[in-house]
């Protein structure tokens, strides 16, 4: 294997015997970008409709209602909750069981309806959520089976764009944690180039923005 | 149960590895597939509704230009320090806990792959979309090895199943229609896993859904995954992986051993640049102002994930390719597809006359410097081009392809040299020696015009095809205008260099000469 290394960065040091020279990169990292005509966290709400997901706006006392309510939507009964979120933000209805994820295996996971998360950083002009998987939103898989996914971001946790959500990841050292950025619900226009939703990951999201 | 992916495909051989199968030439290939009008209806519609898609995308942003110039910076300093990222890369990448491989061609990476899931003691592996796993062929080594290797891409699933080949970057199956689509589902899904459901429509839905059940068991049972990655940043040893679907995240996240063969090609510094690189990729590709997911993992993370993280960085070829001053701009290239879809030679042609697993312009520049120019195939790819130069206008790291086409045809040429000349050989010395003398270019003029002459006496305007050699296929597709009665130079003789021109070609007295 080391062989293999060193006569790999060998050919690559002969490839570059020419020297050339090493340019700067003629960019300004980590700028804010303009949302246009809205503030950032409007903009947030409209660019995540325009992938047809749900976003609904709400304050900071109302958020159980409005997960409440987005499930009972969805038609979810077992929602698997990490253990970070926050108390106050869990739902309470007739028919919602909260599942604790202690180490639900592929399978169980399958027989879940919905996951209920926090997030890191929603990215105004792309209608991103990023997720960094923190106690907040649970590993990866938490996300991925079930069928709905019922997120919310509060208006301070959102960027203009995307420079400025790759420089905040670093600021907050979690750039090296796994990392998943959600635009819409799972997708495909393989078929002819006609793009159907929901093929594999949550075929619905629901994103409730938190103000104040 | 059948082995997922039929013998045909492995016997095309359009990867780049070191066996060979003459596949036909560009234009050959061409001919043939510019009759299958079902695949051209399919490509235009597709390319058309993508060029819109990006067109307004990229219409959004004021500063496309000033992405285009950084990203092409980014990955001009990832070439030129290579050695340095590469070696940055792989410390990163094992602090974090993954074990990096090197491969210095496609047998190499083939053997390490193999070995990693015979160790596991795997008997499948479920992959996400890899253009570099296609490029060595590794489904074939996989399958040669007894190992099942699932592609969990619906397009690529739709290849898979149909035994066909890839022909687009992005969208592999476009030259499929929903039609056939839902017959390869139907004939071929109870073979290899859980079937299409009875009643199966052509409706892209139902497709999608079918997809979606019949992968769905093979994700949750996936002990290993293989994957390819957009970008792996040396700061920090981080691969990122852009998709739509969601495959690539089960694939990513469910197994518990993971290995990603990436090209080494695919590294950028620092973390910051992927703020550059992860704005022009979804708006050249899918013509998005973002994918639906995008996946970023820095090594193993407790708890989450797969424990067992391999990587095999790739050469096959690319140290060659950047050896060569012109040529080495195509390992820029971040795999967008923007060429493909604005390409007019490729909308008519489609990928599978290329010959190549890269078809299209970007195909035709990094094909024959990865494979050599031996091939009747590569030979030709050089000249799979008219020119126009869109690939350039729309390409987000500033390939200069129509530069490289002629380079690489100047290659090929070359390589021609010596031996007999051909008919066109022939032709270009004579021309170049009756143009070497102003005596000699007169008088050739002058025999011209004489033909011209006689030729528009018949009403003859335009020529057709001229049976000569080396020059039948070039006027057979052009409208030659007949040649003039008077050469330039002789009109300038006559009428003192048109100070006594008159229309009907006579002295005007009345002018007369200063």
């Amino acid at each position: 294997m080391s062989g293999a290394r060193e006569e790999i960065l060998a050919r690559v040091r002969t490839a570059l015997d020419d020297r050339p020279e090493v340019p700067e990169v003629p960019w300004s990292y980590g700028q804010p970008v303009s949302t246009g005509d809205l503030d950032p966290v409007a903009r947030f709400a409209e660019r995540v409709a325009d992938y047809r997901a749900v976003v609904t706006l709400t304050t900071a006392a109302e958020v159980a209602q409005r997960v409440t309510e987005a499930l009972a939507a969805a038609g979810a009964g077992r929602v698997v909750v990490p253990a970070g979120l926050p108390a106050d933000w869990r739902p309470a209805g007739e028919g919602i069981e909260l599942v604790r994820d202690d180490g639900l295996g592929a399978d169980d996971l399958d027989a879940i309806d919905a996951v209920l998360t926090g997030a890191t950083l929603g990215i105004a002009n792309t209608g991103t959520i990023i997720l960094d998987h923190g106690a907040d939103q649970g590993r990866r898989a938490l996300t991925l089976v079930p069928d709905v996914h019922v997120c919310v971001v509060r208006a301070d946790q959102v960027v203009t764009d995307v420079p400025e959500a790759v420089g905040r990841l670093q600021q907050l050292g979690a750039h090296t944690r796994p990392l998943t950025w959600v635009s819409g619900p799972s997708a495909t226009s393989d078929i002819e180039l006609d793009r159907v939703e929901g093929v594999h990951g949550p075929r619905t999201l629901h994103v409730v923005v938190v103000e104040g | 149960m059948r082995t997922p992916s039929g013998s045909p495909t492995a016997a095309r051989h359009v990867g780049v590895t070191a066996d060979f199968l003459g596949m036909p030439s560009f234009p050959d290939a061409a001919r043939e597939a510019l009759g299958d009008t079902v695949q051209r209806r399919n490509l235009a519609h597709a390319t058309g509704v993508i060029r819109g898609k990006r067109a307004k995308v990229v219409g959004e942003l004021e500063n496309w230009e000033e992405l285009r110039l950084a990203a092409e910076a980014i990955k001009n300093r990832t070439l030129f320090q290579l050695d340095e990222h590469l070696v940055a890369f792989e410390a990163a990448a094992t602090a974090a806990g993954v074990t990096v491989h090197w491969a210095r061609d496609a047998e190499e990476a083939n053997r390490i792959v193999v070995g990693l899931v015979r160790e596991t003691g795997a008997e499948e592996v479920v992959k996400i979309k890899s253009m570099a796993t296609q490029e060595i062929e590794l489904n074939e080594a996989l399958e040669a090895a007894g190992i099942d290797a699932w592609e969990t891409d619906l397009a690529e699933l739709i290849v898979q199943l149909g035994d066909d080949w890839p022909s687009h970057i992005l969208v592999p199956a476009i030259h499929r229609n929903r039609s056939e689509v839902r017959e390869i589902f139907l004939r071929r899904m109870g073979d290899v896993g859980r079937p299409a459901p009875e009643g199966l429509t052509d409706e892209p839905r139902q497709l999608a859904e079918a997809a979606r059940l019949h992968l769905r068991e093979k994700f949750l049972r996936a002990k290993v995954a293989v994957s390819g990655a957009n970008f792996a940043v040396a700061e920090t040893g981080s691969l990122v992986v852009v998709e739509s679907e969601g495959n690539g995240r089960m694939c990513l996240t469910l197994p518990e051993t993971l290995i990603s063969v990436v090209g080494i090609e695919k590294i950028v510094p620092t973390w910051s640049d992927l703020e550059v690189m992860l704005q022009v990729l979804p708006r050249s590709s899918t013509g998005e102002r973002e994918n639906p997911y995008t996946s970023v993992w820095t090594g193993t993370t407790e708890g989450d994930g797969p424990q067992d993280l391999h990587v095999v960085l790739l050469d096959n070829g690319r140290t060659s390719v950047l050896a060569d001053e012109v040529g080495r701009a195509a390992l820029r290239c971040i795999r967008c597809s923007a060429c493909l879809n604005v390409c007019p030679v490729y909308e008519r042609a489609g990928g599978h006359a290329y010959g190549s697993v890269y078809p299209g312009p970007i195909g035709a520049v990094l094909t024959p410097q990865l494979r050599g120019t031996t091939s009747e195939v590569d030979k030709s790819l050089p000249f799979a081009s008219s020119l126009c130069g869109a690939c350039y206008d729309v390409c987000p790291v500033r390939i200069d392809i129509p530069s490289m086409l002629v380079h690489l045809r100047t290659r090929v040429v070359d390589e021609k040299r010596g031996g007999v000349p051909s008919a066109e050989q022939a032709a270009m010395k004579t021309a170049s020696w009756v143009m070497g003398s102003h005596k000699r270019l007169a008088n050739a003029e002058r025999g011209a015009g004489v033909v011209g002459r006689a030729l528009r006496r018949r009403g003859t305007t335009t020529l057709g095809s001229i049976p000569l050699p080396g020059l039948g296929a070039w006027t057979g597709a052009r409208d030659a205008p007949v040649p003039p009665e008077e050469s330039f130079r002789q009109w300038w003789e006559r009428t003192d260099g048109g100070r006594s021109d008159d229309v009907d070609g006579t002295v005007d007295g009345t002018e007369g000469k200063r």
